[in-house]
């Protein structure tokens, strides 16, 4: 390892690099990548604003660094990416406390 | 906090920054990264796709800058303009580039500044520019000189009188970024000059008065896709202030002057740099604006372009001031680079009239 940190920001450009062990399926992948972010039925700024929110989610901080500024490149403005970051923080919580009825029906069945 | 905020009003010159030399600027731009090899130099970039030397096409773009003061001092200036600039075209500047404009085979006579505005010159040369005939007669306007002092308030009816083609700044459609990159109140001020520009019929649907509006990011990132924000522009500023206007240019901001400052002072400079050799595009190497156009300055001498005319880099030619001006001359020359042209060739390209690639 180079870097003394299990995450480096140089680390992001050279996402491209991981075809160089498999290309085929690294080529695929980015093709698909890129894809997905086109204008489509979706505007690809309303893609960038999910995948800002799907980065905070998922905690990748490469994606929130790349996402951050794919945002603001498209002029997105900052309460609009907080709103998206809730979006993604609503559906964390709520997916955690949506399983408290789980919770509340396994102490139904097991009390008396 | 109150000394960071003089110091923002203030040009780089005023503060006797180093970064206000031409020379200190070139050497930020050849060192670190790009000596190093980390990263190419713009020469051997364009030399992978032989388009090293760079070289110019049919001469299309007269551009006159006519002084560098401004009632502005925006953080992104590459010109370092502001109140304090006392550079300024005199009118003997004036007549030797009127002289050109009658002769010049271009199409599009584009006039910027500082606040071309604030030439006392200014309304003379219009006056006298647009009895040339030139198709495309363009001047920079800053939207907010409009409202700044009343000798100011007839300028929509003074350009309309001239056809003249208004290009104005604009790096948002909302207050905090807009201030944040041009100074307080200017987001208002500019929204009130885009509203009086509309009533006497710029930038309306159908109308001949062309009113354009620059987005510049207000940051250390490039812009988006051109037609997206233009739509996004459309939107909001018709939605919020019933405010219309023709196109949108997407411009990036380069690594010269007051944006590099800030790139430095914020960190940022690397990354960018490393953004615009990444966003690299060799398409936008055929249409960037230093092929069609000429940099005249406030002091009449020659260069490819604003750019080149703030690093202090004359055309490379024998032809170098505009009392010598001599097309076929200069249109021999070798277009003057360094890695500020990164900022051109990126994305979709980007140039005084937006993007250039697509």
């Amino acid at each position: 390892m180079a870097s003394n940190n299990y995450y480096d920001p140089a680390d992001l450009r050279k996402f491209g690099n991981i075809t160089e062990w498999s290309k085929e399926l690294g080529d695929k992948f980015f093709d698909y990548y890129g894809k997905v972010f086109e204008e489509g039925a979706l505007t690809a700024r309303e893609k960038a604003l999910i995948a800002l929110a799907v980065a905070h989610t998922e905690q990748c901080p490469y994606c929130i660094d790349a996402y951050t500024k794919d945002t603001l490149q498209r002029g997105v403005t900052k309460e609009e990416m907080m709103e998206a970051i809730h979006v993604g923080a609503a559906i964390k919580s709520g997916a955690t406390l949506v399983h408290g009825v789980m919770m509340m029906n396994k102490v139904n069945k097991l009390e008396m | 906090m109150l000394k960071e905020k003089k110091k923002k009003q203030e040009s780089l010159h005023k503060r006797h920054s180093d970064l206000a030399m031409a020379n200190k600027q070139l050497e930020k731009l050849s060192n670190g990264i790009f000596a190093s090899g980390e990263l190419p130099t713009f020469s051997e970039k364009i030399k992978e796709t032989d388009q090293f030397p760079l070289r110019p096409n049919k001469l299309e773009i007269l551009q006159i800058n006519v002084g560098y003061m401004c009632n502005q001092v925006c953080e992104h200036c590459h010109v370092d303009a502001g109140p304090d600039r006392k550079e300024i075209m005199t009118r003997e500047t004036m007549e030797q580039c009127l002289e050109v404009i009658r002769n010049t085979g271009a199409h599009t006579l584009d006039l910027t500044g500082g606040a071309p505005e604030m030439n006392p010159d200014f309304r003379w040369f219009v006056d006298e520019a647009s009895k040339a005939g030139i198709k495309d007669f363009i001047v920079r306007s800053n939207l907010t000189i409009i409202r700044a002092n009343k000798k100011y308030y007839d300028l929509p009816e003074f350009f309309k009188s001239h056809n003249v083609h208004v290009v104005s700044s604009m790096p948002h459609w909302t207050r905090g970024k807009t201030d944040k990159q041009r100074g307080e109140g200017v987001f208002d001020l500019s929204i009130k000059a885009l509203q009086e520009l509309n009533a006497v019929g710029y930038g309306m649907p159908e109308s001949d008065l062309r009113l354009d509006l620059v987005y510049n990011p207000s940051g250390a990132f490039l812009p988006g896709d051109q037609a997206s924000m233009e739509k996004d522009f459309k939107k909001a500023l018709l939605e919020d202030f019933g405010i219309h206007f023709h196109n949108l240019f997407a411009i990036t901001n380069l690594p010269i002057s007051r944006f590099l400052d800030y790139l430095i002072a914020s960190e940022n400079y690397e990354d960018y740099m490393y953004s615009l050799v990444e966003a690299y595009n060799p398409a936008a190497v055929k249409n960037v604006m230093c092929r069609n156009t000429i940099s005249i300055s406030w002091d009449g001498y020659l260069y490819d372009c604003d750019f080149n005319q703030m690093l202090e880099l004359k055309v490379a030619s024998k032809i170098q001031h505009i009392s010598e001006y001599n097309e076929d001359i200069l249109n021999n020359r070798k277009i003057i680079i360094s890695q500020h042209c990164y900022g051109c060739t990126a994305g979709a390209g980007s140039s005084c009239q937006g993007a250039v690639a697509n």
